[in-house]
């Protein structure tokens, strides 16, 4: 997910002589460029980001507190936050038992499975809603009904977030050397313990990855849960939907303010994976 | 034993959870045969719908791109202080809710601003009509053509544009004849990836765009308000035109997805 802040990372952090002169005096060429990209960046992303944190403050902390707090906003964080780790975990698990069928297993039609992974990305998330409540509505043809409940929601989130844990741990379950897990079962490991004491060591990384950016993305998602959770305020309302209600009853200060908590909990989230993987990096 | 319980269990959750639901409505869509689809497709309001969104996917592509390949080369040609807070800055758009996105444009080109109310005096309405939904599509599909071309552009090294230089070719060619064809398969597989997030854009558009029918109306908002109206032969066949496309651009994904990049 941040692959492009990493990859810059070694350009940016190799101390060669080039580097060094370039620190003193930037080239022209490239100040402009950063200008233009800058300004660019700063009228699309940056200054309207900036605008709902400031909107969100402007009348004090109190009222900023009480926006977040009033009991619908809060539900639907709560609900946010709750339906987001048990999306993460479900994740966790069966995106690595995925990842580790598409590696390790093989069966006909498995090139055709791996490439269906990644069609919640490639999916309009309304049209991932729909496609939900047509199997598991109010006309479902199995007699499942998940309309407006918070399995519902559940289910959608986990929808859109499948590819994330499969494509971080598959690649590196791929490079991943056999030879130890043979010598492991060579000298009478059962395969459980191979897995624990092998396997999971050098694949934990990546899951925990793939998992926070699964979560990052169930917080903030919103056009797959608009359907199927009928947006029942207390029940099935998440923040998203929460935030949009209010933009639309023009309370956009109180918008402001869940919109901001929602940003801090997936900047913290990202943040605090970054740290992580360059602790595990440097190790 | 394991082996084949585990491959159940992963065949099972994703017939469920993917193949089940999507198949379901292209099922449902094509019940009564091609023809409902196409007519419901045809109206006015659809092809509106339609035609709104490939204007908005257009500019936004062709914005994000320009800006990509520019953004990849400084990332990666250039150095500069502040360089790995820029990456983070491109990065920042996927941790935002696309509902955030919506909002935080209506605060800076709404009419509730002193921005916004400049533009408006200048006769350039941003919020509820095309610029605004541009904006918002720029902002949601912004860091995939960048995370596309910098592994790229890293791997092929500056050795021959040097080179170029040193034989008296221009900038622009040396950028033309060398780095382009050197990042063109990452280029498109980025493209691809932005056309997809582009048309499929809802919550950000749903925000900016005041869900004006026939108006400011894209496909994946029609889709929603045909639902919302009970027309379910309309929001079906507009979700399995917008399902096929998705399938195609995967597809095209596959092709251009450059060695090593997930």
């Amino acid at each position: 997910m941040l692959s492009a802040t990493e990859t810059a990372g070694p350009a940016a952090a190799a101390p060669g002589p080039a580097a060094a002169r370039t620190r003193t005096r930037v080239r022209s060429g490239t100040a402009l460029g950063l200008g233009a990209a800058m300004t660019y960046l700063s009228l699309i992303v940056l200054l309207p980001l900036a605008a709902v944190v400031w909107k969100s403050a402007d009348q004090g902390p109190g009222f900023f507190w009480r926006a977040v707090t009033t009991p619908d906003a809060w539900a639907a964080l709560k609900l946010t936050i709750g339906a987001s780790v048990v999306v993460a975990l479900v994740n966790l698990v069966l995106g690595t038992v995925i990842a580790w069928v598409l590696v390790r297993d093989t069966f006909p039609g498995k090139a055709l499975v791996d490439l269906l992974i990644d069609l919640p990305f490639a999916l309009p998330t309304i049209v991932a809603g729909l496609v939900l409540l047509a199997l598991y509505g109010t006309d479902s043809p199995i007699g499942v009904d998940l309309a407006y409940t918070r399995i519902g929601v559940v289910l959608a989130l986990l929808f859109v977030t499948l590819p994330f844990v499969v494509r971080t741990v598959q690649p590196v379950l791929l490079e991943l050397d056999r030879d130890m897990e043979e010598a492991a079962a060579s000298l009478g490991a059962a395969p459980w313990a191979t897995f624990r004491r092998i396997v999971l060591p050098n694949l934990l990384p990546a899951m925990v990855s793939g998992t926070a950016l699964a979560f990052a993305r169930a917080i903030a998602e919103f056009g797959s849960t608009v359907l199927i959770s009928g947006n029942i305020p207390f029940r099935t309302q998440v923040a998203a939907v929460n935030i949009f209600g209010q933009i639309e009853s023009d309370n956009v200060t109180g918008a402001a303010a869940v919109s901001t908590v929602l940003l801090v909990v997936a900047l913290g989230v990202l943040f605090g994976l970054d740290l992580v993987q360059r602790w595990g990096t440097r190790r | 034993m394991t082996r084949v319980a585990l491959r159940a269990v992963a065949l099972t959750y994703l017939a469920l959870l993917l193949v089940l639901p999507v198949g379901l409505i292209v099922w449902r869509t094509f019940g009564a045969g091609l023809g409902p689809f196409v007519d419901s497709l045809t109206t006015p309001s659809a092809l509106h719908a339609f035609g709104v969104t490939v204007v908005v996917a257009f500019w936004a592509v062709l914005a994000n791109t320009l800006f990509g390949v520019g953004v990849s080369l400084l990332l990666v040609r250039h150095s500069f202080p502040g360089k790995r807070l820029l990456g983070a800055f491109i990065d920042l758009p996927m941790a935002v809710s696309p509902v955030v996105v919506g909002l935080a444009l209506v605060l800076v080109y709404g009419v509730g601003s002193p921005l916004g109310r400049g533009l408006a005096s200048a006769g350039i309405q941003v919020i509820f009509s095309i610029p605004g939904m541009v904006l918002a599509t720029v902002f949601v599909a912004l860091p995939l053509v960048v995370r596309a071309v910098v592994p790229v552009l890293q791997e092929l090294g500056e050795d021959q544009e040097q080179a170029a230089h040193t034989l008296g070719a221009s900038r622009w060619q040396a950028f033309r004849r060398i780095t382009l064809p050197g990042i063109r398969g990452a280029l498109g597989y980025g493209v691809v990836l932005a056309i997809a997030r582009s048309l499929g854009e809802y919550g950000a558009v749903a925000v900016v765009s005041g869900r004006l029918v026939d108006r400011t109306q894209t496909m994946t908002l029609f889709v929603e308000e045909r639902f919302g109206n009970f027309d379910q032969q309309s929001a079906f066949s507009a979700a399995t035109a917008l399902a096929l496309i998705a399938i195609v651009i995967l597809l095209l994904t596959k092709v251009l997805r450059p060695k090593g990049a997930v």
